[in-house]
């Protein structure tokens, strides 16, 4: 079985922030009204995270990066779910089963990263963005958390019409969205077992280094540090 | 059929279950009141969400596991209370018991629902019992707060059938009510029996029991990874500070039932001393905790630990941090340790002090560690909503309402308990008294000093 994971190169990244739109029309993200946003209820999938500002303004240098779900391969929120709305599927995703889920939040408290959102009203889109709606994936309701899921509609979609086609998935047959639209090609995305995928490569490289690794949750989602 | 007076010797306690005065009504009507508005807000809350909280991304756990934990906490003010008291054959426990355990069922039963109402899909319950995970906390907790819950009501109604056998023989109100409840109850020396052996069981059995339920409260939030949660001390520390609050919260009832029932006869000045005492002691176990948690959060200087330690001694939770160290520490020794203090207005407002720094301390043991993540997102600071404020109220509400709802049916002071220290107890301890003192006297000699001295 393949294990899915994603390496981020900082390198490349230009924070322009396509990875984070393109998130959030694949996956239906709710789009939350001003209020609710100043009061701290914005809802990403994928969200830049400022680490840290270097110098002094007006020579601010921001140092952020794209920040989604770790998928990690301990994951702390798992654990603690009192009835597996969420679980890990044997390709190392981390995946939500939303009518499970009673809303009780307990895996965004024991998430250290931070990366659950919870649907704190009943989901109403926009007018605007209600067209462009994906239809792959479902729309939560209001109660529940969700998280990024690495599209993994997409996979189910690659995995059938690899099927159709009496072939085996190959590398880059599944992508998602966020590895597909980064105009700089900064994220790799593939199977972390396949010594000869980038992915893997990429995830060993000396840059190489994941979120919190100190907590041992073992990360998927793994990042190349900026050298300048 | 009105009351009538029986010229029974504990004639008081009787009196309250068929005597009922205007000022109980008017404020029965506010507390409905209070009670009927908190419940309007929940049911919005159902409608629209959980969005009408104050609740946000970082604390997405506030109000609602602040009060679960503190109204589970003030539950260990009964059963545990009482059943120490019982094993430890204190003799001065037969007025407090039953208003004890009265607390713990009533407080278990709001504090329980608090976990549902904090839920986003509390229409999926019963997912918990269809495909529950045995390995999350959650799990664990709702086992062991349903047999606390469970245990806590049967350990109030044994003691309470030798006097609803008494209601009944007074006949009056509600009488096949009581005589349901009392189960063919005597008074029989077989039935004596088999009673006060029921009883000894529970008792020892509910101590364990009170101690998993709020040692299993402390590592929900211990099991996690996060700062200021993650610590080996939490589940002692949380069960100190809920026998702390509980007997606080005891002393508080008992206070105001003597004197809205006359009850001075019964919990007298000393009863007040010995758990004036006890609080004291709770004080300083707790306080050393405390510090104990603290101190160590602070030499290890981890820079996560840090963050979440200066949000609450110099951030934006201090006032509530120092608040809490006064009402938790300085005010109930300054008070109990003073001798002309430990009266009863004094132990009163120690109490109440107590009760409301036990709140904050579940407060900032709650909201500071969610406000301040590991990574760095931007976080602002928690305001609860008007629902979550009337949600509290309400409950505090339902808890005075079914106390004095408990008062007009039931004798809030174990009856035949004060009775059967009058006939045996003296006679007893006498004897005790003296097994404890060096040489041997006969049986016989013990039975004529006694006599004698009586």
């Amino acid at each position: 079985m393949a294990k899915y994971g994603m390496v981020i190169d900082l390198n490349k990244c230009t924070s322009c922030q396509a990875c984070v739109t393109a998130c959030k029309l694949e996956n239906n993200v709710q789009i939350v009204s001003p209020d609710d946003a100043s009061e701290g209820r914005t809802m990403f999938w994928m969200k830049m995270l400022t680490l840290k500002y270097e110098g002094d303004y007006p020579n601010v240098k921001p140092k952020a990066i794209p920040r989604n779900c770790m998928q990690c391969d301990e994951p702390p929120c798992i654990k603690v779910c009192p009835v597996r709305a969420t679980y890990k599927t044997e390709v190392g995703i981390v995946a939500q089963i939303y009518p499970q889920c009673i809303g009780c939040r307990y895996c965004m408290a024991n998430c250290p990263y931070t990366v659950k959102v919870f649907n704190w009203y009943k989901t109403e889109q926009p007018k605007e963005v209600e067209k462009c709606d994906n239809p792959d994936v479902s729309v939560r309701p209001k109660g529940v958390v969700e998280k990024c899921t690495f599209c993994v509609h997409r996979l189910q979609i690659a995995e059938e019409k690899a099927k159709a086609e009496h072939r085996k998935l190959q590398e880059g047959d599944y992508v998602p969205a966020c590895v597909e639209v980064c105009p700089a090609k900064a994220i790799y995305f593939g199977d972390l077992d396949d010594t000869n995928s980038d992915v893997s490569k990429a995830s060993h490289d000396y840059r190489a280094f994941g979120l919190l690794e100190e907590l041992g949750t073992i990360p998927k989602v793994r990042y190349l540090n900026a050298i300048e | 059929m009105a009351y009538q007076n029986l010229n029974d010797e504990d004639e008081v306690l009787f009196k309250p279950i068929y005597e009922t005065g205007r000022g109980f009504y008017v404020l029965v009507a506010i507390l409905v009141a209070i009670f009927l508005f908190g419940l309007g807000c929940y049911i919005r809350q159902l409608i629209l969400g959980l969005g009408v909280t104050g609740m946000d991304e970082p604390v997405t756990w506030a109000f609602y596991i602040v009060d679960f934990v503190f109204f589970i906490g003030i539950s260990h003010a009964g059963t545990l209370i009482s059943a120490i008291l019982r094993l430890s054959k204190a003799e001065w426990r037969r007025p407090i018991t039953r208003m004890a355990e009265v607390i713990t069922g009533i407080v278990l039963a709001i504090g329980g629902l608090h976990p549902i109402i904090d839920l986003g899909r509390p229409d999926r319950i019963l997912h918990l019992f269809e495909r529950g995970r045995l390995q999350s906390p959650l799990l664990w907790d709702v086992t062991s707060v349903t047999a606390y819950f469970t245990a806590s009501t049967i350990y109030l109604y044994l003691p309470l059938i030798p006097d609803i056998a008494l209601l009944r023989d007074r006949g009056g109100k509600l009488q096949n009510f009581y005589k349901i409840l009392a189960w063919g109850y005597q008074g029989t020396a077989k039935q004596k029996h088999t009673l006060e052996r029921a009883i000894s069981i529970l008792m020892v059995m509910v101590i364990p029991i009170a101690i998993s339920v709020h040692t299993i409260i402390a590592w929900i939030f211990s099991m996690t990874l996060q700062p200021g949660w993650h610590s080996t001390i939490f589940g002692p520390y949380f069960v100190v500070g809920a026998i702390y609050s509980g007997i606080a919260a005891l002393l508080i009832v008992m206070i105001v039932f003597r004197k809205a029932y006359h009850f001075e006869d019964y919990l007298k000045e000393i009863h007040f001393q010995y758990l004036g005492t006890l609080l004291l002691i709770m004080s300083l176990l707790w306080t050393y905790f405390t510090f104990a948690e603290y101190l160590t959060a602070f030499y290890g200087h981890e820079p996560e630990e840090m963050r979440v330690f200066l949000y609450k001694f110099t951030g934006g939770y201090a006032p509530f941090f120092w608040l809490m160290v006064f009402c938790n520490f300085l005010l109930p020794i300054i008070i109990l340790s003073n001798r002309k203090l430990k009266k009863l207005p004094g132990i009163l407002v120690a109490s109440i002090g107590v009760v409301i720094g036990m709140w904050l301390e579940r407060l900032i043991i709650v909201i500071p560690t969610l406000a301040n993540p590991r990574l760095p997102y931007p976080t602002g600071i928690y305001i609860p909503s008007v629902t979550e404020i009337s949600i509290f109220a309400a409950a505090l509400s339902a808890f005075a309402l079914g106390f004095m709802g408990f008062s007009k049916l039931f004798p809030l002071i174990s009856i035949w308990e004060i009775k059967e220290g009058r006939l045996q107890s003296v006679h007893e301890v006498s004897k005790r008294l003296r097994e404890y003192l060096p040489g041997h006297p006969e049986e016989k000699q013990v039975e004529a000093s006694v006599k004698a001295e009586i």
